[in-house]
């Protein structure tokens, strides 16, 4: 007998290259790129080329790649390019990414923002024009990446749609992100911010589906003063986030699982399924990777609790004239909520016949409420010995700035689409608890059609080992599952499909549904 | 008690892992194939590029020591049933207390001259990836002999990079001796909208060698047409692998003949998945059936017998499902080719573009329903096999149809589309119940 015959994915000897017109439009989507490295003038006709460019080569990659064929799997020949195997080119584009992160996080200077009061130059000068245009104020770093962001949402989204034609559940949903991310993250915010100066002074988060925990700010000092102090506009932001947190969003959970905020309309989420679809393969599949998520993201959960509830404990007074929360009742609120969360995942336990993790579960609330008390009672001004705002700054650096940002987003080519999602978000975390726990989502499998094939587990994003259900013919619950569907559509056997059901919510992915041997 | 088994496919990797879950024993899997279990229904996706080797593998390394699965990557030379001991050709010999074997098909060739050649290859094992890989490399053309689910999948993975593909059919349709006429003139035009070289009611007369001893052109029987290429993949269906058997004391006809509990004619020897040929099938099922449901039931049946709970193989009603190019296929129940058969009808609908298609066969007196051919469409397995099981009319399925949806949510139902044709049918005017979501399905699966 021969050798067994190795894999092909690290030196391919026969890769099917790109088309003459495929390499004229990443060439088109370049120029544009480099046009807003180079302009040293601000032009608005510049700026529009550059923006047309960009996504005009886009787009024009995704008319010649998927539209000159028949609709159907588009996979063919990702495992040998280098773009998307971990090659040189992902390489490279990994470190760019980065270290574009990078600058934009700690060295805005280098890409042009105007230092105490200074003229923005450079990219950031490049894109004044519109800033003035949209909210008649110069732009900073974060309306450049925000542009860019919109950009590219908007342009990949349209090549997504292209890629999966013949599927409406894809086409429906990335429509939601393009609309999400172009209009409540980017128009109305900064439009908003043009009708009345108060607004961009006495700036708050008008992007009303980023929600904490993910916008971990929203709980600071300033933040809630900026937005109680703006009128009808801060109240009515105020008052929509807290009921998104507290109401809205656990239902829709409930309803059909995180899917309705991670694939349909979160940023990140719209970034990854868009511009980051090209890499969704190159998430780990193993069972250590799995433990590892499952460690860091939960870790990074009570770390945003601990810091907010630090924060907040660390502003507010004992003087009720001057805050509508006391201290006192805040302590109160926060010991009550952790009662609550302890009392609901001793309800599902006991409901699914279940006690394997919620000794882990109470011992956390427990401890978070029980250190509270403790420094609440010994009238200490910190909520958990040291200084509240440690938690903060710390948060902000490793979590907020360089998980999300630089790793979240340049680690695309190398650990593939949802790095921040499937390891660090603290929003997907709690989604993620509910929607093992308390959902109607789930993905059945269809009886024994299985054949083990694994398109389901590569193509999945968030590195489930889908393909481990699927041929046991169990249901799938998954916490870290964002229902982007796309394990549905590669499958060639039609056995999987997003579902909702409430009548087995406590039972759901027990059964085995190919198991067809009986014994009497 | 030590357990060999002989084959590392998904007969013998399920029959290890359910002896596993079943018992304690010693198990033993010898492949001459691959180090580890992997998925040959993926070998496509590998050359494809849309998956990795190691991709294909549906468990981890570690879960075969974890597990305490034992596996040997030899060759098996001989058995001698007497002293229950395996002959490996490099590591020694092996004994055995019970013995599975299970080593699957291989692909058939009908003495076709040429058919030795280089650049001649099928679509099985590991290994003819390799060959095809080799040979794909500046490759004008490359013709596939016979239309079943391999040639179809071959042609794809050609197709995948640009590789001119021919494909020479026996059949007048593709595929048309399973399925039904419209179902099999539907896959016959997707595949010539793919630009396959699609030759019917064509047969091969020999395959040209170029004086090198490799495969430079093939001959068509009917027309004496030479078309020439650089490499013949020869599809037309497997047969059991047995012939390494040689000389031996187990019963074999076209496959090892088993009982209903999987036992060869030797006590301590089993055999399961393709390689076997029951004895006693049930009614309206074959003998020989090598599918990847059938091997893994195989496997599971073949455990609970040797871990001591009698059990026979029952691969319940009939289903399958496969892919032609884009379009998806499922089937449940008893669907015949050609036409419907006498006393039988056949609702059949299909979609203006020609690539989307149900066909509902029921008893024409009782009318109740007896399969479900399905293009493009997915419906729910276990929601089928209910109807068919409890012979439920067709008016009933058509009423309760939601139930069988499996397409991804916000797909277009095609209920009233099918409604419409058993109106223009039978003259019966039905209006369907709305029957959507799971918590219906669940509720009707449980009743």
């Amino acid at each position: 007998m021969s050798q067994p015959y190795k894999s092909m994915s690290l030196v391919h000897p026969n890769p099917k290259n790109l088309d003459i017109v495929q390499k004229a439009m990443i060439a088109i989507s370049l120029l544009g790129l480099l046009l807003i490295v180079l302009a040293q003038e601000k032009s608005s006709y510049l700026l529009a080329l550059s923006m047309l460019l960009i996504s005009s080569g886009i787009i024009g990659f995704a008319w010649r790649s998927y539209l000159t064929r028949p609709s159907g799997i588009q996979n063919n020949g990702i495992w040998f390019r280098s773009i998307s195997s971990r090659g040189i080119l992902g390489w490279i584009t990994g470190l760019i990414l980065t270290f574009f992160y990078i600058i934009l996080y700690w060295y805005p200077q280098y890409l042009g923002l105007g230092i105490e009061g200074a003229p923005n130059r450079g990219i950031v000068g490049f894109f004044d024009p519109l800033a003035m245009a949209l909210k008649g104020t110069p732009a900073s770093q974060w309306f450049v990446y925000g542009t860019l962001y919109t950009l590219a949402i908007f342009s990949f989204g349209i090549k997504f749609i292209w890629k999966y034609r013949h599927n409406r559940y894809q086409i429906l949903r990335t429509i939601s992100v393009m609309i999400s991310q172009m209009f409540f993250a980017y128009l109305i915010p900064e439009l908003l911010e043009g009708l009345n100066e108060e607004y961009s002074t006495k700036w708050f988060d008008k992007d009303l589906k980023n929600m904490w925990p993910l916008d971990y700010d929203f709980f600071d000092q300033w933040h809630i003063a900026n937005m109680s102090s703006t009128g009808l506009l801060g109240w009515s932001v105020l008052i929509f986030s807290l009921l998104l947190i507290f109401v809205i969003s656990p239902y829709l959970t409930y309803r059909y699982g995180k899917r309705w905020y991670c694939s349909w309309v979160c940023g990140c989420g719209g970034l990854a399924e868009t511009a980051g679809d090209s890499f969704r393969h190159l998430s780990d599949k193993s069972l250590k990777s799995w433990k590892i998520e499952r460690w860091l993201i939960h870790s990074i959960l009570v770390f945003v609790v601990v810091m907010t509830i630090a924060v907040v404990y660390g502003y507010l007074g004992d003087d009720s004239s001057r805050y509508y929360i006391t201290r006192t009742m805040f302590t109160v609120i926060v010991v009550s909520l952790l009662v609550v969360t302890g009392l609901i995942v001793r309800f599902w336990m006991k409901q699914a016949g279940r006690n394997d993790l919620n000794k882990v579960i109470y011992g956390i609330l427990g401890l978070i409420g029980v250190i509270l008390l403790i420094n609440y009672l010994s009238g200490s001004g910190n909520a958990f010995f040291i200084d509240n705002y440690t938690f903060k700054k710390w948060y902000g650096l490793l979590i907020g700035a360089t998980f999300s940002g630089v790793i979240g987003v340049g680690f695309y080519p190398l650990m593939g689409n949802r790095v921040w999602c499937r390891f660090g978000c603290p929003m997907a975390a709690i989604l993620g608890l509910q929607q093992k726990f308390f959902s109607r989502f789930r993905i059945t499998t269809n009886g024994n059609q299985c054949i083990s094939c694994g398109n389901c587990s590569t193509y999945c994003e968030m590195g489930i080992d889908v393909r481990s259900y699927a041929q046991k013919g169990q249901d799938i619950i998954r916490a870290s599952c964002v229902g982007c569907g796309i394990c549905a559509a590669v499958c060639p056997r039609g056995v999987l499909r997003l579902e909702n059901a409430g009548t087995d919510i406590f039972a759901k992915g027990l059964e085995l549904r190919n198991n067809h041997v009986m014994v009497h | 008690m030590h357990i060999a088994i002989i084959g590392n496919g998904i007969s013998g990797i399920s029959a290890a892992r359910w002896i596993r879950k079943l018992s304690d024993y010693k198990i033993t899997v010898i492949s001459s194939e691959s180090e580890y279990f992997f998925s040959r229904t993926a070998l496509m996706y590998i050359y494809m590029g849309h998956m990795r080797y190691e991709d294909t593998k549906p468990y981890e390394d570690w879960f075969w020591d974890k597990n305490r699965i034992n596996l040997i990557h030899d060759y098996v030379e001989s058995i001698d049933f007497q002293s229950d001991t395996l002959s490996l050709k490099d590591q020694g010999q092996i004994s055995y207390d019970q013995l599975i074997i299970a080593t699957g098909s291989a692909p058939n060739r009908f003495g076709w001259p040429g058919q030795d050649l280089k650049g001649v290859g099928s679509l099985y094992h590991l290994q003819d990836l390799g060959v095809m890989e080799h040979y794909s490399r500046d490759l004008s053309r490359a013709v596939i002999v016979g239309g079943g689910l391999i040639g179809i999948e071959m042609a794809e993975m050609f197709l995948s990079r640009d590789i001119p593909v021919t494909m020479v059919v026996r059949e007048k349709s593709f595929w048309d001796n399973i399925l039904p006429t419209e179902e099999s003139l539907m896959i016959s035009r997707h595949i010539v909208r793919h630009h396959i070289d699609l030759r019917l009611s064509s047969n091969l007369k020999e395959i040209v060698d170029d004086g090198a001893g490799r495969a430079s052109a093939v001959i068509i029987a009917e027309t004496g047409e030479k078309i020439p290429c650089g490499y013949v993949g020869l599809t037309a269906g497997v047969h059991p692998n047995i012939q390494w058997l040689g000389e031996t004391p187990i019963e074999t006809n076209r496959g090892i003949l088993v009982s209903d509990r999987l036992q060869t004619n030797i006590d301590n020897v089993w055999a399961i998945g393709d390689c076997v040929e029951l004895r006693n099938p049930m009614p309206g099922r074959r003998g020989v059936e090598a599918i990847w449901y059938t091997g893994r039931m195989m496997g599971e049946t073949c455990a609970y017998n040797i871990c001591g709970q009698e059990v026979s193989y029952d691969p319940g009603i009939w289903f399958n499902s496969a892919k032609f190019l884009d379009i998806e296929y499922q089937v449940y129940g008893d669907i015949r080719p050609y036409a419907t058969p006498e006393g039988q009808e056949s609702l059949y609908w299909e979609h203006l573009e020609g690539e989307k298609s149900v066909r509902i066969v029921y008893e024409k007196a009782s009318k109740k329903v007896v399969g479900f051919n399905l293009m493009g469409i997915r419906f729910r397995h276990e929601v089928c096999e209910q109807w068919i099981k409890t012979s439920t009319s067709v008016e009933e399925v058509l009423i309760n149809l939601d139930l069988a949806h499996f397409d991804p949510e916000f797909y277009q139902s095609y209920k009233n589309e099918l409604l419409e044709t058993y109106y223009k049918l039978t003259g019966h005017q039905l209006s369907a119940k709305e029957m959507n979501g799971l918590d219906k399905v669940l509720s009707f699966l449980n009743s």
